[in-house]
C-alpha cells in the first residue's frame, strides 16, 4: 500500500513536471526559446547617469511585473566612455543570456578612440525609445527664442559663448559642433561629470547654454531659473500637461521652426551579441513589448518627454545604419575622430 | 520655527510602523555593504533600488538612504580591524585606526569612528533642517575654477607631513596620478596611456589600488613578523564603548572642524573623500598631538569620520534641490527620485513636502537606530581579531577578491589587486608613504578636469583663479596650508628667538 | 653597476640589500615616468590656446616622477654610506612566499573554476598548510564561506561572481 502511494506521488510529480516543461512550450511560435539562468544586462555607463537610470526601471519593471522567468542583473561596464561594455558584448558571440543598453557612445565612442566595435558587431533587438535635448539658457539672460540665441552667437566672437555638457565628443557635443556648422562661430564646450553638474552650472552662470535632456533642466524650468529655446526634433514634443505658466513640452517650437536646422535624438536601444538566434532576439522584443504596456514605464515616458518611438527588425537596423552615417559624418567634420 | 514644524511633520510620516523596519533593514544591509570592499554603498543601493519599486516613494528612500548611513557606518569596521578601507572615504581612517587595533585597542577606534560618524551626521542634518533654504544655492557659485580651489587646498592641507624622504613622497604621488589619468580623458575623449589594451580602458580604479595596497600590503607584512595579526587582546566587552566615550569630548574642536569640513564639502558638493582627508590633515596640523599622528591616535580617527559622515549626510541638500549628487551614491539615489517620479529641484520642498521632511526626519532616526546597531557590533567585531591568521587570512584574501572583481566585474582586477599588494608590501619597507599616492589616484582626475574645465572656460587664462572673493580665498587658503610648516617656524621665530636652522620643511 | 654578492654579509639570513631594493624600484618609477612621458608626447603635451591638452598633466607629472626618482637612484649609487642592510631576511621572506604563491595561484585560479570553487580551495590548503588544523575543522569552514558568499552574492544581491564548470553544471 505504501508503495503504491509512492509510486502515485511520483507518478504525479512526473506528470507536473511534464506538464510545466509541455507549457512553456504552448503559448505562441516566437516563444519558443527562453532564458535558462540569470541574464545579464550591460550598461555601458556608469552608475546614476540616464541610462543606468533606465536600466534599472527596465530590471524594476520586469521584476515586478514577473515578466521574465529568469533574474535579470544589471552589470555596469563603463571603461574607455562604455567602450569595456560594447567589447564584452562583442566578444560573447552566441551567449543569449546577454543583453546591453545603448546610449549615443555606441557610435561615437568608436569614432573618438578608435576602439573597434560598431553596430553591426551585435545584434540588434528593439528600439526603445528616443531621448530629445533641448537648447537651454539661464532665465535672466535675454535670449527669449532660439532665433535671439543664434543671432548673438553670431554676432559674437569666437570662443565668446560657452556651452555646457556632459561627456567628450558624445551626444552633447555632437550637437554643439553642429551649431557650430550652422552659426559659422566657434562655441567653447566645456564637458562636466552629468546632465544635473551642467544644468546646475548653467543656473550659476558658469556657462551660457546647455543642451540638456527635459528630464535634466525641468526642476530649473519650473522654477523659474532655466529656459528652453527649442528642441532638437524633426517635430515638438507631444506631451501637453502644464509644466509652468500654461507652458509644456509641447510649446517648445522645435529647433528648424526657430531657425537652427538641427536635429538630433539619442537612441536608448537594446542590442545582444552576435550569432544568437532569431528565436531567442524575438524573445526579448516580447519582453520589452510588454514592459511599453505597463504603467510604470508610461510614467518613466512622461516624466522624461522621451520620443517613444519603437523599431525593431530590419525597421530598426535601416535607422541604426542611417545613424551611423550622421553620427561618422558630423565628427568627420568636426574633427573628432581619433587620431 | 517653520522648519521645526515641517520636521514634526516629518517625524509623523515615519510613525507608520514598516518605515521603522526598513529603516533597520536598511541599516543592517548598508552595514554589510559598506564592510564589504568593492561592493560599496552606489552598488549596494543601486542594487536593490528595483527591490523597492513596490514601496511608496517615501519608504523606498527611507530604506535606501539608512542603506547610504549604514554603508557610512560600516565602511569604517575592515579599516580598523584589516586596514582595508571598505569605501574611499575610510582611507583616511585607516591611518590611526588600524594602528590602534594593532595596539589592542580596536573597540576604541571602532567606538571612536562610529561616534565621529554619529556626531558628522548630526551637525549636517541640524544644518538640512534649518539652513537648508539658507545655504541651498550656495552650490551654484561653485563652477570649475572653485572646485579645482577645493581639490587644491585637500592635498595642500595633506601633503608636507611626512617624515619621508620628499622625493619619495613625490614620486609616490605622482605615481597616483599617472594611475588616475589612465583610461579615457574625461575633457578630450581620448584614450590615455592605454597603449591599446582593453584591459587598461577602465582605468585604474582607486578601490582595486586601495584593497591591494593596504589589504593584501598588510597581510604580507603581518606575515613576516609570524603568524599573527597584532592586537589579538582587543576587549570584547560594551564597557569598551562608555570607557571611549570619556576620552572623547577633549577632541571637541577636531570634531566641530570636521563636521563644518565635512558639511561645506558635502553642500558644495565636493564629497565626502576629500572631506575626509582634509579634515584629517587639519587635524593633524592643527592639534597639539599632531605629531603623533599615524601612531595611533583617537583624534586621528575623529577627524575623518566626522567629516565623511558630515559630508555624506549634507550631501542630500545639492541633490535634492538641484539635482546634483555630491558622490555615486548620492546619483544613484537621484535616479531613484526619478524612477519614482520625483523631480529633485528647488521645487521639491515645496511640492513634495511629505517626502523632503520625512526624509530629514528619517535621517535624524537613521543615524540613532545606525549608532546603535554598529555599537552593539563593537564587540563581535573586535573579537574577529581574535580568530587566529590563518583561518583569517584567507578570508580576508577571498573578500579582497570579491571586492576587486565587484568594482568593474572584471577578472584582471583581482590580479591589479596583487599586484599592488605586492608594492604595498615594498613601498612599506622602503618607506615610500601610500597615502600621498592614494590622495592622488583619488583626487587625480577630478582635480585635473576641473582645472581644464576652468581653462576652457578662460581660454587659457589662470587669473580665473582668483578673479572672485571666493576661489581667491580658497587659493590663498591652499596657499597657507602648503606653506604653513614655514608659516608656522616664521611665527614662532617671532615668539621666541630666532632658530638657528630654518629649512627642512616639507 | 651594482653587482651584490647574495650572501656577502649575513651568512645565510641574507637576501638583497635593502640599498640593491631602493635602486630596483627608483628604476621602476623612472621606466614609469618614461612610459608616461612618451604616451603624453603621443596625445600631446603642450598648453593649446583653450588650456592644457590631454598629455599635459600626465607628461609634467611623469617628468616630477623622474626626477624625484633620479634622485633617490643616484643618490643609493654614489653615497659614501650604502645602506647594505638586509632588505627582508630569508625566514622572513619565506614567510611571506608561503602567502603570496598560494594567493597568486588562487588568483589564477580563479579564472578557471571560478571563484566559489577556489575559495574554497585555498582556505582549506591554508588552514590546513600554515595553520596545521585537523581536517574536520578545515572541511566546515571551507565549505561555508563560499557558500555563505554564494547565497549573500548569486541569491540576495544579485551580484555576479565569476563561476567555473561547477556552478555551469549546476544551471548558473
Amino acid at each position: 500500500m505504501k508503495w503504491e502511494i509512492e509510486r502515485s506521488i511520483l507518478h504525479g510529480v512526473a506528470v507536473a513536471a511534464m506538464v510545466a516543461v509541455g507549457s512553456s512550450f504552448v503559448p505562441g511560435t516566437a516563444q519558443a526559446w527562453e532564458p535558462t539562468k540569470t541574464v545579464e544586462f550591460i550598461v555601458p555607463a556608469g552608475t546614476g547617469g540616464g541610462a543606468d537610470q533606465m536600466a534599472r526601471m527596465l530590471q524594476g519593471v520586469i521584476q515586478k511585473n514577473k515578466l521574465m522567468s529568469q533574474p535579470l542583473v544589471v552589470i555596469n561596464k563603463s571603461g574607455g566612455a562604455g567602450a569595456e561594455g560594447f567589447l564584452d558584448v562583442k566578444n560573447s558571440k552566441g551567449n543569449p543570456h546577454k543583453i546591453i543598453i545603448t546610449l549615443s557612445n555606441l557610435f561615437t565612442t568608436p569614432l573618438a578612440t578608435g576602439v573597434p566595435f560598431s553596430w553591426e558587431d551585435m545584434t540588434p533587438v528593439a528600439m526603445l525609445a528616443l531621448d530629445e535635448f533641448v537648447l537651454w539658457v539661464n532665465a535672466s539672460s535675454d535670449y527669449k527664442t532660439a532665433a535671439d540665441y543664434v543671432n548673438a552667437i553670431k554676432a559674437g566672437n569666437d570662443n565668446e559663448f560657452k556651452m555646457g555638457g556632459t561627456g567628450s565628443k558624445q551626444e552633447d557635443q555632437i550637437i554643439t559642433a553642429a551649431l557650430e556648422q550652422t552659426t559659422g562661430k566657434k562655441l567653447t564646450y566645456i564637458p562636466f561629470k552629468g546632465g544635473g553638474d551642467v544644468a546646475a552650472q548653467l543656473v550659476g552662470n558658469h556657462i551660457n547654454s546647455s543642451v540638456n535632456n527635459p528630464i535634466e533642466g525641468v526642476s530649473h524650468y519650473r522654477a523659474g531659473a532655466l529656459r528652453p529655446l527649442c528642441v532638437f526634433d524633426s517635430q515638438p514634443m507631444p506631451y501637453k500637461d502644464e509644466l509652468v505658466n500654461g507652458e509644456s513640452w509641447s510649446s517648445i517650437p522645435t529647433c528648424k521652426q526657430a531657425g537652427l536646422d538641427v536635429e538630433y535624438l539619442m537612441l536608448r536601444g537594446i542590442f545582444m551579441p552576435p550569432g544568437v538566434t532569431d528565436e531567442q532576439v524575438a524573445y526579448y522584443v516580447d519582453v520589452f513589448k510588454k514592459v511599453r504596456e505597463t504603467q510604470e514605464w508610461k510614467d518613466f515616458m512622461n516624466k522624461g518627454a522621451f520620443n517613444t518611438t519603437f523599431m525593431t527588425g530590419d525597421e530598426f537596423k535601416s535607422w541604426l545604419a542611417k545613424a551611423a552615417e550622421t553620427h561618422k559624418d558630423l565628427m568627420t567634420k568636426a574633427g573628432f575622430l581619433a587620431k | 520655527m517653520d522648519a521645526f514644524i515641517s520636521l514634526i511633520d516629518g517625524f509623523a510620516v515615519l510613525s507608520d510602523p514598516m518605515n521603522i523596519v526598513y529603516m533597520f533593514v536598511g541599516i543592517i544591509l548598508g552595514v554589510l555593504i559598506g564592510v564589504l570592499p568593492g561592493l560599496g554603498g552606489a552598488n549596494g543601493v543601486a542594487i536593490l533600488l528595483p527591490l523597492t519599486f513596490s514601496m511608496s516613494p517615501t519608504s523606498a528612500i527611507i530604506m535606501l538612504s539608512s542603506i547610504y548611513w549604514g554603508a557610512l557606518f560600516g565602511g569604517a569596521i575592515t579599516s580598523v580591524l584589516f586596514n582595508i578601507p571598505g569605501e574611499p572615504w575610510s582611507v583616511a581612517t585607516t591611518f590611526d585606526g588600524h594602528p590602534m587595533a594593532q595596539q589592542g585597542r580596536a573597540g576604541e577606534a571602532l567606538t571612536t569612528a562610529f561616534t565621529g560618524s554619529f556626531i558628522g551626521a548630526f551637525v549636517a542634518v541640524l544644518v538640512l533642517t534649518f539652513l537648508a533654504p539658507i545655504i541651498a544655492n550656495f552650490a551654484l557659485r561653485f563652477g570649475p575654477a572653485e572646485f579645482f580651489a577645493v581639490y587644491l587646498l585637500t592635498f595642500c592641507s595633506f601633503v608636507g607631513m611626512g617624515r619621508e624622504s620628499p622625493f619619495k613622497v613625490l614620486a609616490a604621488m605622482m605615481l597616483g596620478f599617472s594611475l588616475a589619468a589612465v583610461g579615457i580623458d574625461s575633457v578630450t575623449g581620448q584614450l590615455r596611456l592605454t597603449f591599446g589594451s582593453v584591459e587598461l580602458l577602465r582605468g585604474f580604479d582607486f578601490l582595486i589600488a586601495v584593497i591591494g595596497l593596504f589589504g593584501i600590503g598588510e597581510i604580507l607584512l603581518t606575515m613576516e613578523e609570524g603568524l599573527a595579526f597584532r592586537g589579538k587582546s582587543a576587549s570584547i566587552n560594551m564597557k569598551i564603548v562608555l570607557e571611549t566615550w570619556k576620552k572623547l569630548p577633549k577632541f571637541w574642536l577636531t570634531a566641530l572642524r570636521g563636521s563644518l569640513v565635512g558639511c561645506w564639502l558635502g553642500i558644495t558638493p565636493g564629497g565626502a573623500t576629500p572631506a575626509s582627508f582634509m579634515s584629517y590633515g587639519l587635524a593633524k596640523r592643527f592639534s597639539r598631538n599632531g605629531a603623533r599622528f599615524g601612531k595611533g591616535e583617537m583624534e586621528g580617527v575623529f577627524a575623518p569620520e566626522t567629516a565623511a559622515h558630515a559630508a555624506g549626510t549634507s550631501a542630500l541638500l545639492p541633490m535634492l534641490t538641484l539635482g546634483i549628487p555630491g558622490s555615486p551614491t548620492a546619483a544613484v539615489l537621484l535616479g531613484g527620485l526619478l524612477i519614482w517620479g520625483l523631480q529633485p529641484g528647488p521645487l521639491l520642498f515645496v511640492e513634495q513636502k511629505d517626502f523632503v521632511w520625512g526624509l530629514i526626519a528619517s535621517i535624524y532616526l537613521g543615524n540613532v537606530a545606525g549608532l546603535i546597531v554598529v555599537l552593539t557590533t563593537v564587540p563581535l567585531f573586535a573579537a574577529i581579531l581574535r580568530i587566529p591568521f590563518s583561518i583569517i587570512a584567507p578570508i580576508i584574501i577571498v573578500i579582497c577578491a570579491i571586492g576587486a572583481y565587484t568594482v568593474h566585474n572584471a577578472l584582471m582586477d583581482i590580479s591589479v589587486m596583487l599586484i599592488f599588494g605586492v608594492l604595498g608590501y615594498v613601498f612599506k619597507k622602503l618607506s615610500y608613504p601610500l597615502a600621498p599616492l592614494v590622495l592622488a589616484l583619488v583626487l587625480g582626475d577630478m582635480a585635473e578636469s576641473s582645472f581644464r574645465q576652468a581653462m576652457l572656460s578662460s581660454q587659457g587664462d589662470l587669473s580665473i583663479f582668483w578673479d572672485n572673493a571666493l576661489v581667491g580665498t580658497l587659493v590663498a587658503l591652499s596657499m597657507i596650508m602648503l606653506f604653513w610648516p614655514l608659516i608656522a617656524l616664521g611665527l614662532n621665530a617671532f615668539r621666541n628667538r630666532p632658530p638657528g636652522r630654518a629649512s627642512e620643511t616639507l | 653597476m651594482t653587482h651584490v654578492t647574495p650572501g656577502s654579509e649575513s651568512g645565510n639570513e641574507h637576501t638583497v640589500s635593502t640599498r640593491v631594493m631602493e635602486l630596483v624600484v627608483s628604476a621602476g618609477f623612472i621606466a614609469v615616468s618614461i612610459l608616461v612621458m612618451w604616451d603624453s608626447r603621443r596625445i600631446g603635451a603642450s598648453w593649446a590656446s583653450d588650456g592644457p591638452e590631454a598629455g599635459y598633466f600626465p607628461f609634467y607629472i611623469a617628468l616630477i616622477m623622474f626626477l624625484s626618482s633620479a634622485v633617490t637612484f643616484v643618490s643609493n649609487i654614489v653615497t659614501r654610506a650604502p645602506d647594505r642592510s638586509n632588505f627582508v631576511q630569508r625566514s622572513q621572506l619565506a614567510l611571506v612566499l608561503r602567502v603570496l604563491i598560494p594567493t597568486a595561484v588562487f588568483v589564477v585560479l580563479i579564472g578557471y573554476l571560478g571563484i566559489y570553487l577556489s575559495s574554497a580551495l585555498f582556505i582549506a590548503f591554508f588552514m590546513w598548510w600554515l595553520g596545521k588544523y585537523p581536517v574536520y575543522k578545515v572541511i566546515p569552514v571551507a565549505v561555508a564561506v563560499p557558500l555563505i558568499t554564494f547565497m549573500m552574492f548569486e541569491i540576495w544581491f544579485l551580484v555576479p561572481l565569476p563561476k567555473g564548470p561547477i556552478e555551469a553544471a549546476l544551471g548558473y
